[in-house]
């Protein structure tokens, strides 16, 4: 048995309280809790998290590049959801 | 599973995959990509040529940070104090560290790192050739820090913008890190400079045997007529280099040889001298023969450092073992409490 058996993380790293989690790489590692442990001597050395998430890499589901039509395109034409759509007076606060 | 990219957009063909069409737009996709300087992700269509050059480049690279880690780890039950030793072991560290990161970055390419690992212990893919050359003393860890990492932080600045996504966020972070690798090189050998006569003539020394090599770790000429031969022009084209091997010499000698003299050292070079014209340090003809006789396997510890590598993985295979053993354990214990 070798590593081909350990399967890869993906690491999330909060840096400090009131920041989100950010991916910061991936590892293989034999289960979740050495994941955990890998990461942090590999990602946070430098004292660069306070909280570490890893899943599995293949628990994530993502937007696929191969379908045929943009899966963003629906958000394309509704510009009126940006306050610059808007014409209001110019003298007129707090907008 | 990578992130969230994107395939050609909406000048796909329908239900076309494999026409030629299809692949066209698969082209145009990527080349648009490129020309806006924008980042190539995972999962994006890219030309195969693209794909197997950042395989080779990436590997080599993490073979690199791997093997690396040999010459100064020979110095670390050595190292003249508790601090140096200390940070030595953080140095090292730090390498293992920048391999996985660069493993991790060819895997989003589609390979393994098992498969990456096993070329590299069957000699089928390469490490830079700086890592063949023996530490005789102290000061040679001293001189790698200051000499190789400064070498190579030169070649991995410009690659934080590299055309591919994964490899340039894993360079970003390397780069954060080396940056300690130089300085505490060069406190190693400002520390022998201020020594006794024979601290002097170790460091002396080490300069003497690393100045050349370091010159070698930006690879062969290729830049005026010797442009047409490699491939640096498909790279840069493919935004994967931003420099030649030639601008990233000049570039580091004009930075090093300040430094040299701050240390009171010559370097081994007769024909190192100003050039008020230029601009520039010039400096005299690089070995290559060396280089490639290295590089091709006849350095003084070629396969020294594949066996110590070759030894470390099959004598830490029963830690791999066991800790799948311990992870199948855990898991059956869970499901066990769950019935
Ligand atoms: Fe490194
Ligand atoms: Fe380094």
């Amino acid at each position: 048995m070798s590593n081909d058996n350990w399967p890869l993380y993906e690491v999330f790293v909060r840096a400090k309280r009131g920041l989100n989690h950010v991916h910061a790489g991936s590892l293989h590692a034999p289960d979740a809790q050495m994941a955990l442990r890998n990461a942090r001597d590999l990602y946070t050395r430098r004292q660069e998290g306070v909280s570490i998430w890893v899943v599995a890499s293949d628990d994530i589901t993502a937007s696929s590049p191969d379908e045929k039509d943009s899966f963003f395109d629906p958000a394309a034409d509704k510009v009126y959801r940006h306050p610059t759509f808007y014409d209001v007076p110019e003298d007129v606060e707090y907008l | 599973m990578y992130g969230n990219d994107f395939g050609p957009r909406d000048d796909a063909p329908l239900n076309a995959a494999e026409t030629q069409d299809y692949t066209q737009a698969l082209e145009d996709y990527f080349n648009g990509l490129i020309d806006e300087d924008s980042r190539i992700e995972p999962r994006d269509a890219m030309p195969d040529g693209y794909r197997q050059t950042l395989i080779r480049q990436i590997a080599q690279h993490a073979h690199s940070e791997i093997i690396g880690m040999q010459p100064e780890g020979n110095w670390l039950t050595r190292a003249p104090s508790l601090r140096r030793k200390a940070i030595l072991l953080a140095k090292v560290q730090d390498e293992a560290g920048h391999g996985l990161y660069l493993y991790s970055a060819a895997e989003t390419l589609g390979v393994d790192r098992e498969e990456l690992l096993d070329k590299l212990h069957a000699g089928k893919q390469k490490y830079s050739s700086i890592f063949n050359y023996p530490t005789l003393t102290w000061a040679d860890a001293g001189a790698i820090g200051w000499l190789v990492d400064g070498a190579a932080i030169m070649n991995q600045v410009p690659l934080c913008r590299c055309s591919y996504g994964p490899y340039a966020r894993a360079m970003i972070r390397v780069c954060k890190e080396e940056s300690f690798h130089q300085r505490q090189g060069f406190e190693i050998l400002w520390t022998l400079s201020q020594g006794t006569d024979a601290q002097k003539a170790m460091l002396q020394d080490a300069a003497n045997r690393w100045w050349w090599p370091a010159l070698m770790m930006f690879g062969p000429p290729d830049s005026g007529e010797k442009a047409a031969d490699g491939h640096t022009a498909q790279n840069m084209a493919w935004g994967i280099k931003r420099f030649t091997n030639d601008d990233l010499r000049q570039k580091f000698v004009d930075m090093t040889v300040p430094q040299a003299i701050k240390l009171g050292i010559t370097l081994p070079d007769p024909d190192l001298r100003w050039n008020e014209e230029r601009g520039h340090w010039d400096f005299g003809e690089i070995d290559w023969d060396e280089f490639w006789r290295v590089l091709k396997g006849d350095g003084p510890c070629n396969a020294e450092r594949i066996a110590t590598r070759v030894a470390a993985h099959e004598e830490g295979a029963w830690v791999r073992e066991a800790a799948v053993a311990y992870a199948a354990k855990v898991a059956e214990r869970e499901q066990g409490a769950v019935a």
